[in-house]
């Protein structure tokens, strides 16, 4: 099982700021877990809808489109950050 | 060293800055930075959002990176988070150094990476109640980059 924690306008569009979920064999990037994310409800799919905007930590370490995802623990979505 | 902090409180910016160079004689510049909130457009309050597991590790991977860049050069980061209001210090760097341009280079290092590798969202909120996450700025990400391009030691 791994735990998505979502943050900012991607928590309030999702509606919930975590989930714990099994991922799909077909989750093997970090790309392909958005795709698969986007399907499961319509938040999710505006949320995820413009990927420029997001930004991906796996198991706490940024991450990129093509991240491998080989049994994460917990993987954040999120905006580009604004902190400082 | 470069310890970073990360805290709902307020911060004392002086004593922060005190407590740096404190019963040290080699150090010849101190830079002391506070990011303050500014009420743009009457705007009531900022929120900052963050991501509780990663925050501490980033800034202290920040900081570490700064200090492997600038290893004469010491200081401290304080990062707040919770609902700040205008006028309030959301942010602390500061740095001590032999060398003025160190002490300069490292603070704006530290400045430009907390803004663009810490995870950190901004939520601003209006006297009508309505509330608007911000933007990341592209500005931030090159001033970031810039420091990926220089050799370690070379201040910009």
């Amino acid at each position: 099982m791994t735990t998505l924690l979502y943050f900012a306008w991607v928590r309030e569009m999702i509606g919930k700021d975590s989930e714990t979920l099994a991922l799909p064999a077909e989750a093997a990037t970090v790309a392909a877990l958005l795709d698969w994310l986007a399907t499961r409800s319509p938040g999710h799919a505006a949320a995820l809808a413009d990927r420029s905007r997001i930004r991906v930590a796996v198991d706490q370490q940024f991450a990129s489109a093509e991240t491998p995802l080989t049994a994460p623990r917990e993987i954040a979505i999120f905006p580009p950050v604004t902190g400082g | 060293m470069i310890a970073a902090r990360l805290q709902q409180e307020p911060f004392d910016a002086a004593a922060e800055q005190a407590a740096l160079t404190s019963g040290r004689t080699d150090l010849g510049a101190a830079v002391a930075f506070t990011g303050l909130v500014r009420a743009d457009d009457g705007l009531v309050a900022l929120t900052l959002e963050h991501y509780p597991a990663m925050t501490l590790a980033q800034l202290q991977a920040i900081a570490a990176n700064a200090a492997t860049r600038w290893p004469d050069t010491i200081g401290t980061i304080i990062h707040r988070h919770g609902r700040l209001l205008p006028g309030d210090a959301i942010v602390l760097v500061t740095t001590a150094s032999p060398h003025r341009a160190h002490a300069f280079a490292a603070a704006s290092f530290l400045m430009d990476w907390l803004k663009t590798k810490a995870p950190f969202w901004k939520r601003e909120e209006w006297a009508d109640g309505t509330t608007r996450w911000v933007d990341a700025k592209g500005s931030d990400d090159n001033a970031a980059e810039r420091w990926l391009a220089k050799s370690p030691s070379t201040p910009p």
